[in-house]
């Protein structure tokens, strides 16, 4: 893994390793002294070029427990209100020494023209393009899901996936980068995903996404739900006439109260209630359902940070990072018998 | 072609565990404070086997509970030369480490690095009253002042042979049936 762009991409091997590296970085947290020295002398840059707090503080939280040094880059009152390119940019943070470049931009597909260019030789981590992907974000969900269900199961985690596990996901799926994650991700890991939504906040081509499509919460709620994810809505982007009122939203795709106590009278009492935060109390959550003990809110938001710190360690450790000056010759003979320069199985 | 040859075989490994497991009730004038941790992969298991060892001599104790294991890979001076290393899990006794008699447990001493890394992971766990060194092989070539307190083996090595510990908790040989135990340590040389 040299970045993390996607987890449309995200093999299984790799979604596992993930989940079971991050399952040790929470045993840290836990600990009187809560920092590891793995990371000690590289630079992190939070590029960030729309508002975030939870993602951003959870990623410097998990840089700065891998004892890595964290440069925070808004771009309001930056050069880039200026005009500066995205391109000048990387290059600046690359002239100074980045290792690990963070972003979150407006556009879907700027993690990947910054991994794909030569601008900068970091590793990039994708914390949510446009309305494309949020590829921690759903990683941290999944952890958060396969510890509940192994729990239930009796299993330990790790090593673990989800097959089996009946996931509902519901609210505004259109312009949901987090919905888009979590589908492919979970696809991977053998859920089987719902998404509920009005039509009008579905994307053009949702039939084939590997997940079913309902328009009815109750109904796929009576069908069964082992996990419940309520996603935002994004009054940002609410530029067009997608539903008619709050209310009505609220009444028909909102986690109500009404909806539950349906979750006790249909006898699923193991079911959690999810959100990627920030919450609109009232409107897609009640706040019953936001403080119940079926919430996972807070529990999600711990789990990002030992996410986040699973894949720095992941992209950051470790020689399989090309060194961008090395000897023409060393790089050759590396590159012929890499047996031979990395066998460290017994290291003592 | 490699040459390998058998140094210690599953009675002598056997036979090592328990003169170590008694040289360390007899250092610590009994088993009282005493927590072993082994340190993955090969550490661990041979930690528990020298609790069970501590526990059959002295039947006060309970060898489940003085037992734990410490990764150390998140402390390793060479995490940039090597290919991403995924951490074990640490599991410390439910007694902690404060004011304990801690005694790591290795199978191979060999530059001493890893256990400079162990002694910085376990700082960070707490407050040890004493840290001792067990190794089932010393095999020489110290990078770093570290010895160990109990050896299983003293071992004069080239450099440019390798040291493999095969114990049946982590190993099976290649080409044995399934399941078939191995308990030995044999020393590869290239010729």
């Amino acid at each position: 893994m040299r970045h993390l762009l996607s987890t449309e991409d995200l093999s299984l091997h790799d979604a596992i390793r993930i989940l079971d590296t991050a399952e040790e970085m929470a045993a840290v947290g836990e600990r009187e002294v809560k920092k590891l020295p793995a990371l000690r002398g590289r630079t992190v840059v939070n590029l960030f070029f729309e508002d975030s707090t939870r993602t951003r503080i959870s990623f410097e939280a998990a840089a700065k427990r891998l004892s890595a040094d964290v440069i925070n880059f808004a771009a309001k009152g930056s050069s880039v209100s200026k005009g500066e390119s995205l391109k000048d940019t990387a290059q600046t943070l690359a002239a100074m020494g980045a290792d690990a470049v963070v972003i979150r931009h407006w556009a879907s597909g700027a993690p990947h023209r910054l991994a794909a260019t030569d601008w900068i030789d970091a590793a990039v981590i994708n914390a949510g393009d446009g309305t494309h992907e949020h590829p921690t974000q759903a990683l941290l969900d999944a952890f958060t899901m396969r510890r509940h269900w192994s729990k239930l199961a009796g299993t330990p985690s790790a090593g673990a996936d989800l097959k089996g596990m009946r996931v509902a996901i519901a609210g505004d799926v259109l312009h949901s980068r987090v919905a888009r994650s979590n589908v492919w991700l979970l696809r991977t890991l053998g859920a089987e995903v719902t998404l509920v939504a009005p039509p009008t906040l579905l994307p053009i081509g949702v039939d084939k996404w590997p997940c079913a499509v309902s328009f009815d919460l109750d109904e796929t709620l009576a069908q069964g739900v082992d996990a419940m994810m309520m996603l935002r809505v994004q009054a940002e982007r609410m530029n067009a006439s997608f539903f008619p009122t709050t209310r009505e939203y609220s009444r028909r795709w909102g986690f109500d109260d009404n909806r539950l106590r349906a979750l006790d009278s249909l006898g699923l009492k193991d079911t959690i209630i999810m959100h990627p935060g920030p919450m609109n109390r009232g409107l897609e959550i009640s706040a019953a359902a936001a403080d119940s003990p079926r919430s996972t809110v807070l529990a999600q938001v711990r789990n990002g940070v030992s996410i986040r710190m699973a894949a720095l360690y992941l992209l950051l450790s470790g020689e399989n990072r090309e060194p961008a000056a090395a000897p023409v010759s060393a790089s050759a003979s590396h590159a012929a018998n890499p047996n031979l320069t990395y066998s460290h199985q017994e290291s003592h | 072609m490699v040459l390998t040859r058998v140094v210690l075989n599953q009675a002598d490994i056997d036979r090592a565990l328990t003169r170590i497991a008694h040289e360390i009730l007899e250092a610590n004038k009994g088993s009282q404070d005493l927590v072993l941790l082994g340190i993955p992969r090969r550490g661990y298991p041979l930690a528990v086997r020298l609790a069970a060892k501590i526990a059959a001599a002295d039947p006060t104790v309970d060898a489940a509970a003085i037992v734990g294991q410490l990764d150390v890979t998140m402390f390793r001076d060479d995490l940039s030369h090597q290919p991403t290393r995924p951490p074990y899990p640490t599991q410390l006794p439910r007694t902690g480490i404060d004011n304990k008699v801690v005694v790591l447990i290795d199978d191979v001493l060999y530059s001493g690095r890893t256990i400079r890394a162990a002694l910085d992971a376990i700082i960070d766990l707490g407050r040890p009253r004493i840290v001792r060194l067990a190794v089932l092989i010393d095999r020489g070539h110290r990078e770093l002042p570290i010895r160990a307190d109990h050896v299983g083996k003293n071992l004069p090595t080239s450099s440019s042979e390798k040291v493999r510990v095969r114990l049946e908790e982590t190993d099976s040989v290649d080409g044995a049936p399934d399941g078939a135990p191995v308990n030995e340590v044999v020393i590869e040389a290239t010729a």
